[in-house]
C-alpha cells in the first residue's frame, strides 16, 4: 500500500469533499480514512489515500489536487505519509 | 493511524516556522581523477561529477515536490584537491585551472555549490598544499560557487602555525581581489581545527579521504520551529525547556532521515549521515539567536548567552541522535552573523562583541561564522584569531572553524551585504593590538598532553 496525506485548507463551502473525492476517484486513488476539524477558524480536512493502483504519477496527482484547490478556493496538499509518521512516530 | 492534529503541525512547521532541509550534498572522491598534467586531471573531474551528480537536482526536487518539504540546496563535496592536483600541478595558477573545472561541472549538473578546493594541513604543508592556499584568493575571484577550506590543526597533531599564518594573507588577499562586492570570496572559505570529513554544510564541506566513492549527506535545519516550541516553555523550568528542545530536534532531524533514504535510493549511492544542526537564515523566525533569547536572554551576547548556548547545543544533540542512525558533519547549534537575524541585531547594537562570540565557539558546534570585521584589520590579527579559534578547538577536542570577512574598504558601524543564504552583516570591532612576534615564529603548537591516550 502507498499511502499518501492529502490536506485541505480554507474557508468551509459547499461541496469541497464531494470534489476532492470526484477527482480522487477518477484517478483511482482509495479514500482509506477521513477527518476535518476547525482550527484556528479554518475548515481543515484530512484524507488517508493509498495512492498504489493510481493511473498518473504521484507528483502529477500533487499539481492536479493542488490546481482542483486555486479553483474551490482552498489550499490542497498532498504529501507522501511517511514524512508525518517518521515525525511522530518512534 | 495519523491523526490530523499531527499532521497540521508537521505543515505549520514547514509553511510558518520555515522547516526545511538545507542541503542534500553528494560526496564525490576524486581520487582516482589524479594525473600526470593538469588538463587531463581537469577532464577527469568534470566528466566524474558531472556523471555521479547528473541527477541530483533532479531528485532533490522530486523529493521535496513528493513529500511537501522545501530543499534549500543541492550540493557537492569533493575530495580535498590539494591531494588531487598533487602529482600534476607546478603552480598556484594550475591549481586555479582545477578550480575552473570544480565551477564548470557544478553549474553544468545545477547544482549551489561546491566544497573542496581544500588541504588539510594540521600538522605540515607538502610543496602541493603550499600551492593550493597561495591559489585560493584568485581561485574564489574567478569562480562562483567553488567553497574551499583548510584545516590547519587537530587534537592529535597539534597547529601548524606556518599555515595559519599564511593563511591571514590569504584571507586579506581574497577580501581585497573580491572588493568590489564587499570582499564576497571570503564568504566561500572557512580556516578549520579538527574538520570533519563529512561535513554537508559550506563554505568548509569537503569529501574526506575515509570516506567512499560516493556518498549522500544531508543537513538539516530547523531554528525557527525550536523558537516556536519554546514558547510553550516561558517561565518553565530547565527540565520543561530541556525536553521542549529535545523533542522539536528530533523532529526535526527524523525528516532529514527520511529525504536522505530517499535520496540514497533514488540516486542509486550509498546515505552517508546527517547534520542535525539547527543552521538558520537571515529571515525573520529563522534564527539560532531568537532561540537564545527565548531562552531568557534580552539580546544575544548578555551575560548567560554561553550557558544557554552550551545548553540548546547540547539538547539538540540529544535529541537529534535518537532521530537518525547516523549523525555526523558538524551537528549542533550554528552561531553565523551574517545568516541569524538577531545575531546581526546584536552584533549592531554592539550586545555581542566577537571576544563573547569567541567565548560561544567553546561551547558550540562550529566557530566564529559569517563575522564582518574591518577592511584594514591586518593579516597578522586574522592568523591571530584562526590560531585563538584552532586552540579552542584542538584543547576541547572539537570543531572549530574561522569565517570572517574583512570587508576591504569599510569600517566598523558600516554594513556588508552577501546576499541570498549569506545575509548581511554589521563590521565589528576587533583588538587591533598585533600579535605579530606570536604569528611569525614559524614552525608548529604542539598536541596537547590529552591528545596522548595511547
Amino acid at each position: 500500500m502507498d499511502k499518501a496525506v492529502i490536506t485541505v485548507v480554507g474557508q468551509d463551502t459547499v461541496g469541497i469533499i464531494a470534489q476532492v473525492c470526484t477527482y480522487l476517484s477518477q484517478h483511482k486513488v482509495n479514500v482509506l480514512d477521513i477527518s476535518q476539524t476547525i482550527i484556528d477558524g479554518f475548515f481543515n480536512m484530512m484524507m488517508i489515500v493509498d495512492y498504489g493502483k493510481s493511473d498518473e504519477e504521484f507528483s502529477a496527482l500533487v499539481d492536479g489536487l493542488e490546481e482542483l484547490g486555486d479553483k474551490i478556493g482552498v489550499r490542497i496538499r498532498c504529501q507522501r505519509e511517511e514524512i508525518f509518521t517518521r515525525m511522530h512516530r518512534v | 493511524m495519523l491523526n490530523i492534529m499531527e499532521v497540521h503541525e508537521t505543515n505549520q512547521m514547514i509553511e510558518q516556522e520555515k522547516l526545511d532541509v538545507r542541503t542534500i550534498t553528494m560526496g564525490i572522491s576524486l581520487l582516482d581523477c589524479a594525473a600526470a598534467d593538469v588538463d587531463t586531471v581537469c577532464d577527469n573531474i568534470y566528466n566524474k561529477i558531472t556523471d555521479k551528480a547528473r541527477d541530483l537536482v533532479k531528485v532533490g526536487k522530486a523529493i521535496e515536490r513528493d513529500f511537501g518539504i522545501p530543499i534549500v540546496n543541492k550540493r557537492i563535496t569533493v575530495t580535498p584537491i590539494a591531494l588531487v592536483g598533487a602529482s600534476s600541478c607546478k603552480s598556484p595558477a594550475d591549481f586555479v585551472r582545477i578550480a575552473h573545472a570544480l565551477d564548470r561541472a557544478a553549474k553544468e549538473v545545477g547544482v549551489d555549490l561546491i566544497g573542496g578546493y581544500s588541504a588539510l594541513v594540521s600538522k605540515s604543508m607538502t610543496p602541493a598544499e603550499h600551492m593550493l592556499i597561495e591559489s585560493i584568493p584568485q581561485a574564489l575571484w574567478e569562480t562562483d560557487i567553488v567553497c574551499s577550506s583548510v584545516n590547519v590543526g587537530s587534537t592529535k597533531t597539534g597547529i601548524d602555525m606556518d599555515a595559519v599564518e599564511l593563511l591571514g594573507h590569504v584571507v586579506k588577499d581574497t577580501a581585497y581581489a573580491t572588493r568590489d562586492n564587499d570582499s564576497y570570496g571570503c564568504v566561500k572559505f572557512v580556516a578549520f581545527c579538527n574538520a570533519p570529513d563529512d561535513n554537508p554544510f559550506m563554505a568548509g564541506g569537503f569529501h574526506g579521504v575515509t570516506e567512499g566513492d560516493v556518498v549522500v549527506n544531508v543537513g538539516v535545519s530547523g531554528p525557527g520551529v525550536v523558537s516556536k516550541a519554546l514558547d510553550a516553555a516561558k517561565g518553565k523550568d530547565f527540565e520543561f525547556l530541556c525536553e521542549t528542545i529535545k523533542r522539536t530536534a528530533f523532529k526535526i532531524t527524523r525528516v532529514g532521515q527520511l529525504v536522505a533514504q530517499e535520496a540514497s535510493k533514488r540516486l542509486g549511492v550509498p546515505f552517508g549521515i546527517i547534520d542535525l544542526s539547527l543552521a538558520p537564515t537571515a529571515a525573520v523566525g529563522d534564527s539560532v539567536g531568537e532561540v537564545l533569547e527565548k531562552i531568557g536572554l534580552e539580546q544575544v551576547g548578555a551575560p548567560g548567552t554561553t550557558a544557554a548556548l552550551a545548553m540548546l547545543n547540547d539538547q539538540v544533540k540529544k535529541g537529534g541522535i535518537m532521530a537518525s542512525s547516523y549523525v555526523g558533519g558538524l551537528s549542533g547549534a550554528f552561531i553565523p552573523v551574517s545568516e541569524d537575524k538577531n545575531m546581526i541585531d546584536a552584533a549592531a547594537s554592539g550586545c555581542l562583541t566577537i571576544e563573547k562570540l569567541e567565548a560561544m565557539t567553546c561551547v558550540c558546534s562550529v566557530g566564529l561564522d559569517m563575522i564582518a570585521i574591518p577592511g584594514a584589520t591586518t593579516a597578522s590579527t586574522i592568523s591571530g584569531i584562526i590560531a585563538d579559534e584552532a586552540a579552542i578547538g584542538m584543547v576541547n577536542q572539537k570543531t572549530t572553524a574561522v569565517r570572517v570577512i574583512p570587508v576591504y574598504g569599510k569600517g566598523v558601524g558600516e554594513v556588508a551585504n552577501f546576499g541570498g543564504l549569506m545575509g548581511y552583516a554589521p563590521i565589528i570591532p576587533v583588538n587591533q593590538t598585533s600579535c605579530e612576534a606570536f604569528i611569525t615564529r614559524g614552525g608548529r603548537i604542539p598536541a596537547p598532553i590529552h591528545s596522548f591516550k595511547n
